[in-house]
């Protein structure tokens, strides 16, 4: 018994260490994305991994309230990606849809 | 029981971390979508799949599967609008990219008849 919770704590460690790296990751693409389009997916990333991360924090402090906070940071993110993919899409169209925002900016 | 929750718990922060380096080294928005949404969602499925196991109370492991639900009903619905908007706004693709079979499907510049779907 007290090896497997010793084994489901170096689980834990180490999966948080991978998450925190996979995150620090996704935010490199998040400010070096030469698209509008690519921050979206890499804050959309980042989301998730967040959610992953509340999730394997749950189970790292055996505190079960941290379950409630990741779904309802997952239903908030959904919305913010909905909302920030809308907003491009209706800004390109009125813009005639035609040109490549982000090179636009680049150029 | 704890193994179990070891295992899956390792599965999800593999998969995690292959999805975001995914993110990094992919050389296309499209191409990169590909890796956040479908590993992402794995690795956070796998996630909370270990938090159920672990518990294994009736409430919590419901809530736990909930959000699995939840998870694999949204991320197929935010990846198709940022990849639409993407598309539409004309992205660059990848240089090997060598069908490309929506290319007629937004012409905005036509006319204003597809404001519709708003």
């Amino acid at each position: 018994m007290g090896m497997e919770s010793q084994l489901l704590e170096i689980a834990g460690q180490i999966t948080l260490v991978l998450l925190t790296l996979a995150i620090l990751i996704s935010f490199v693409r998040l400010i070096i994305g030469p698209d509008q389009a690519d921050r979206i997916v890499a804050l959309d990333l980042i989301s998730v991994l967040i959610v992953a991360y509340l999730a394997a924090l749950s189970i790292y402090t055996q505190e079960k309230s941290f379950m409630d906070v990741a779904i309802a940071y997952a239903l908030i993110s959904f919305l913010g990606t909905v909302a920030l993919a809308r907003f491009r899409e209706r800004l390109a169209r009125e813009r005639g849809g035609r040109e490549n925002l982000g090179q636009e900016e680049d150029s | 029981m704890q193994i179990l929750t070891a295992i899956l718990m390792l599965c999800g922060g593999i998969f995690c971390f292959l999805a975001s380096v995914g993110m990094l080294r992919f050389p296309d928005t499209i191409i990169r979508m590909h890796a956040a949404t479908k590993a992402g969602a794995l690795g956070s499925g796998l996630m909370f799949l270990a938090l159920a196991s672990y518990y294994l109370e009736l409430s919590t492991s419901l809530r736990a599967l909930a959000a699995i639900v939840f998870l694999l009903l949204t991320a197929p619905v935010a990846a198709h609008l940022i990849g639409r908007a993407a598309y539409c706004t004309k992205v660059r693709l990848y240089e090997q990219t060598k069908i490309d079979e929506l290319s007629y499907a937004c012409d905005w510049h036509q006319g204003e008849d597809t404001e519709d779907d708003t």
